[in-house]
């Protein structure tokens, strides 16, 4: 029996496990991957916001230091063990390549994260033609090459900082292809690869990716404001290797399992789990946190993670709720912080609206 | 082979050589990597045929959740080969379709 059982060592697991057991709650993380840090160790860059959220500093250091942070605080981290169902009670069932068995927590934290968009053309499914966190995967972290010559298509932030990363790596790549008609990530990130060298093409798409067996070419087209493709616009770019960097969707599997009230905001990704301002479910001692809250960044789903392993102690009565707000306090005006200015906006409001709707319906358990 | 031996920010520390057999012929791999990482090193990009139409697939997550990339490892079919360490000697082959793994 542990008091917080937290599914995903990615940031906002990591934060929600820290902040329950140092409030003194025994804490489990369960993840299927062979490494805990979630995708914090791809990410090399970095990244932005005050001094509160490691400003400067590079993703893998911080998930350098949210490991040791979790060592010290005594939380235990199971990897390979992929949670497979949740039951009634707490119960938590995962398996490894060995066995399955039965965990039992007094709270659950679901921080499963997200997964990419896929995006539809002719040729999607050939090799060559991946995500764009495959690609930092492989020359971030497995340090070999996917391709020699990209086409990324996306023009936000993971676009960017992918395509940059791409050419750290030795690669060319030869266009951002963004549908809108303006890019949509971050200036700083879109100037970084215009001075490099690499055409942003908005207002074009992908149509086809070309080869007999793997991807050779890909023709991308202009496309009209109903993001039509204009005929006669098509060009072909010879290349080996596609990023589709189309978005992040939640993984809302277990939290539907479980039973959890669905909440539907585009803005944030999609379908998830219906929460308050403290992460709660609509299940009672369910709480979640990260991009299963909402596709934001690793910041934000940190502080999530802090809130909600700080609301699960304070329902474990291992925190006054004095105690706690005080605490909560800090992490929401953090929190606030990173939800400013033109892209922030957008997630501040949508979230507002799934805390209010969470407020006013009476049928949350 | 697109093996990054120099980076701006990362510290590549090389590792020990080992082999591994595709479709039956030895190739070099690095311990550490995964079997996807060590084929795409060796210029392999197609690794499974897809059972009807006998389509080509590859990596296309490369974090182990959307199983295209699966492929026949030692005998064994479906193998996420993303997330699956390569080992001296192991035996990687194209997967047909299931692999067997209907059978």
């Amino acid at each position: 029996m542990y008091d917080v059982i937290v599914v995903g060592a990615g940031p906002a697991g990591l934060g929600a496990a820290i902040e329950a057991a140092k409030a003194g709650a025994s804490v489990l993380i369960l993840d299927e991957n062979d490494r805990p840090g979630g995708q914090l160790f791809k990410q090399i860059h970095k990244f932005f916001g005050s001094g509160d959220h490691y400003a400067g500093t590079r993703g893998f250091r911080i998930g350098e230091n949210l490991l040791k942070e979790a060592a010290d605080a005594g939380v235990e981290i199971k990897l390979s063990t992929r949670v497979w169902g949740l039951y009634p009670g707490g119960i938590v069932a995962a398996a490894t390549e060995e066995e399955s068995r039965l965990y039992h927590g007094r709270y659950l934290i679901l921080a499963t994260g997200a997964s990419e968009n896929s995006l539809v053309f002719k040729g999607n499914t050939l090799p060559g033609v991946i995500t764009a966190g495959a690609a930092q995967t492989m020359v971030n972290i497995r340090h070999v090459r996917p391709g020699e010559t990209a086409v990324v298509v996306g023009s936000g932030n993971v676009g960017l900082i992918v395509s940059y990363q791409l050419m750290q790596a030795g690669m060319d790549v030869a266009a951002i292809v963004e549908a809108a008609p303006e890019v949509t990530g971050y200036a700083v990130h879109a100037a970084k690869v215009r001075r490099a060298g690499v055409p942003i093409l908005t207002s074009h798409t992908v149509v086809e990716g070309r080869g007999e067996r793997e991807l050779e070419a890909v023709v991308i087209a202009e496309v009209d404001d109903r993001f039509r493709v204009i005929p006669g616009t098509e060009q072909t770019i010879k290349a080996d290797t596609l990023c589709v960097a189309v978005g992040l969707t939640p993984r809302t599997e277990l939290s539907a399992i479980a039973g959890c009230r669905m909440a539907y905001s585009p803005a944030l990704g999609g379908r998830i789990p219906a929460h308050n301002e403290d992460l709660e479910t609509t299940k009672p001692g369910i709480l979640i946190a990260g991009d299963l809250s909402g596709i934001e960044e690793a910041s934000t789903a940190l502080d999530e993670g802090r809130l909600a392993g700080t609301k699960a102690a304070e329902g474990l009565g291992l925190l006054t709720p004095a105690a706690a707000e005080t605490r909560k306090a800090l992490i929401r005006n953090r929190i606030a912080a990173l939800r400013q200015g033109r892209f922030g906006d957008k997630r501040r409001i949508a979230k507002q609206v799934l805390w209010d709707e969470y407020k006013n319906r009476g049928d949350n358990t | 082979m697109r093996r990054i031996t120099e980076h701006p920010i990362l510290i590549i520390e090389d590792t020990e050589e080992l082999t591994f057999y595709y479709e039956g012929s030895p190739l070099t791999a690095r311990r550490g990597d995964t079997i996807a990482a060590a084929l795409i090193d060796n210029g392999i990009r197609a690794f499974r045929e897809t059972p009807k139409r006998h389509e080509t697939r590859g990596l296309y997550c490369g974090i182990g959740q959307c199983s295209d990339c699966v492929m026949v490892v030692n005998g064994r079919p479906n193998v996420r080969t993303c997330v699956t360490l390569v080992e001296e000697g192991m035996r990687v082959e194209v997967q047909k379709g299931t692999g067997g793994a209907d059978r």
